[in-house]
């Protein structure tokens, strides 16, 4: 009893049994909670491990329900074995799955067994951003019309209302390629995965688009995403790349649905 | 007036923006989206199909689409898995809202959760855990059945859990503590017949004891699932609420037993892991609804005609 009882209190919070009863859940080594037993007497130790692979297991099949394309690369075992050390050391905060792994890339990027892999952890970012606009708000796009209706004299001090689906991921590796070709059951052909690739992920209807953003793009995209002038983001970009094409990459945000409006600027 | 009449009802005076599709006497499956595209082919049937209300707390996109569609053409059970009202802790006043606006927009016609907890001083557990049953936790319990009525604007059916152990410091019984809810809360009760055979095989306790002392006057709805089977330190079988296979023959018997007793209350047969063809539930609900509707006629003339 001393040592649940010391258990409880190190919780910090209230004692009660649900205190008692949680913190073994995630780790292996504390011993089953005495505030529980088997009926007549049993031993609880198996029963109470029910709850326990029901809470890992649960928790491993979520991650691998957000990260399909990240458990391809690794392989189911060794997939499992990375989630599990991350599900016991941060549990979801939120009651919905779907937003769990937010920070699942930035274990996987300290992970020691993945280190041959290194863009293992921007691969599972563009995933992480997937989910984000699948379940992002329903909400229309810019449309072209209503750019070019916007006056020309306006438009260096323009800025753009983000759509609520819109995520940038920038690597240093080939992460869009990856992602693409490991979503699907199909087999990958050969990728050179040390081609930097910059992404851009948008819900402009029902399905999630992932596109690859040209020289200086993801730099113009998240100036504007912050609410930055276009003049403003598009200076950022040219001193990002020398090549950033200023009119494809305006045509290309509004083919992808990135910004929902286009608005004057404060100034 | 039945226990099917008393809980499925929409509370009077509510405006319905959608089809008010009856749910008495019907039986249903889990919806799961991969079985979207089946069931639309197969147009109008006489089901009613459950969601896990928290698949459906995000903003937008296709889950939605989803749950419209479907909420069209069937009646809707809105299943909450981790309100966490068994828990000590404060019920997350965000959670409630997500839940609140979800009975908002789809009017389902049945709205249930669980008696167990999930969240702990911040970390999602994501199982149904246990609860200690003692008048500390009976007064917690109902006043956050209270709390979640009272928000959502109806009552709810609380659902008995699959148990694998017991808490020492238990005082009452499953039956009493759950007998008592829902008399200071008003609840209905959602009566999972897998779970009752689950909890009595794991306890060395008796089903039919457990379903005697139910206070079956309260169920609105029933649930059927499979179970899987292990074992304990002893060798005893410790059985698993897995919901990945079919209903087991013993828990199909005491299914008999209940709607022989009340009546043809909604029927719910779920499987969320492995999850097959829609045929496969499909025909689960149908061999459901198939006792269901032995014993449409009421209770007591039902029993003229369940030999099978």
């Amino acid at each position: 009893m001393l040592a649940a009882e010391r258990l409880v209190r190190d919780c910090g919070g209230e004692p009660s049994f649900a205190a008692a009863f949680a913190t073994a859940l995630l780790d292996p080594r504390s011993e089953t909670p005495t505030v529980v037993t088997g009926p007549n007497e049993k031993a609880a130790v198996r029963r109470y491990n029910v709850y326990r692979n029901n809470v890992t297991v649960s928790l491993i099949d979520a991650l691998a329900a957000v990260f399909p394309a990240t458990q391809r690369l690794t392989g189911v075992e060794f997939f499992r074995a990375m989630a599990r050390f991350h599900v016991r050391a941060a549990p979801p905060t939120s009651p919905l799955l779907f937003e769990y792994g937010g920070d699942f890339p930035e274990f996987i990027a300290t992970y020691e067994w993945a280190r041959s892999t290194p863009w293992l952890a921007d691969v599972a970012r563009v995933e992480r951003a997937w989910l984000d606009a699948y379940h992002a708000a329903d909400l229309g796009t810019l449309t072209p019309e209503a750019l070019a209706a916007f006056p020309s004299d306006g438009l260096a001090d323009a800025v753009f209302v983000p759509h609520p689906a819109t995520r940038i991921v920038s690597s240093g590796f080939a992460a869009v390629s990856i992602f693409v070709a490991n979503r699907t059951e199909d087999p990958v052909g050969s990728i050179d995965a040390t081609t930097p690739e910059d992404a851009l992920i948008t819900r402009p209807g029902l399905d999630v688009v992932v596109r690859r953003l040209p020289p200086g793009g993801a730099m113009f995209l998240k100036r504007l995403v912050s609410g930055e002038t276009l003049a403003a983001a598009a200076a950022a970009a040219f001193e990002a790349s020398a090549s950033f094409d200023l009119s494809a990459n305006i045509a290309g945000i509004v083919e992808a649905g990135a910004f929902t409006a286009i608005q004057h600027g404060d100034r | 007036m039945n226990a099917v009449t008393k809980f499925t009802e929409f509370h009077a005076g509510t405006r319905l923006c959608l089809p008010a599709h009856p749910i008495t006497g019907l039986a249903g499956a889990s919806f799961k989206h991969e079985h979207l595209a089946a069931i639309l082919s197969e147009g109008r049937q006489d089901i009613f199909l459950e969601v896990h209300a928290e698949n459906y707390m995000g903003a937008g996109g296709r889950p939605h689409l989803a749950l419209e569609t479907i909420r069209r053409d069937f009646p809707v059970s809105l299943h909450g898995v981790c309100m966490s009202l068994g828990g000590p802790q404060p019920i997350d006043e965000a959670h409630l809202e997500r839940f609140r606006g979800l009975v908002e927009r789809y009017e389902p016609a049945l709205v249930s959760e669980h008696l167990a907890w999930s969240t702990h001083q911040g970390a999602y557990f994501n199982d149904l855990l246990p609860l200690p049953y003692t008048e500390a936790t009976l007064v917690r319990v109902g006043a956050h059945i209270q709390q979640m009525q009272d928000a959502i604007g109806r009552r709810i059916l609380l659902e008995n859990p699959s148990s694998y152990l017991v808490f020492r410091e238990s005082t009452m019984s499953e039956t009493d503590f759950l007998r008592e809810l829902a008399r200071r809360t008003g609840c209905g009760l959602l009566l999972d017949v897998n779970n009752v055979f689950v909890s009595a095989t794991n306890l060395g306790r008796s089903a039919l004891d457990y379903l005697s002392d139910f206070p079956i006057e309260r169920v609105g709805e029933i649930h059927l699932a499979g179970h899987a089977e292990q074992s304990d330190e002893e060798g005893d079988r410790l059985l698993i609420d897995s919901h990945d296979g079919p209903v087991a023959d013993a828990v199909w018997k005491l299914f008999e037993i209940v709607v022989e007793r009340c009546g043809p209350i909604p029927t719910l047969v779920e499987w969320d892991s492995k999850i097959p063809e829609w045929a496969v539930l499909k025909a689960e609900s149908a061999a459901a609804r198939a006792i269901l509707d032995r014993h449409a006629i009421g209770p007591m003339s039902g029993k003229v005609h369940a030999s099978r």
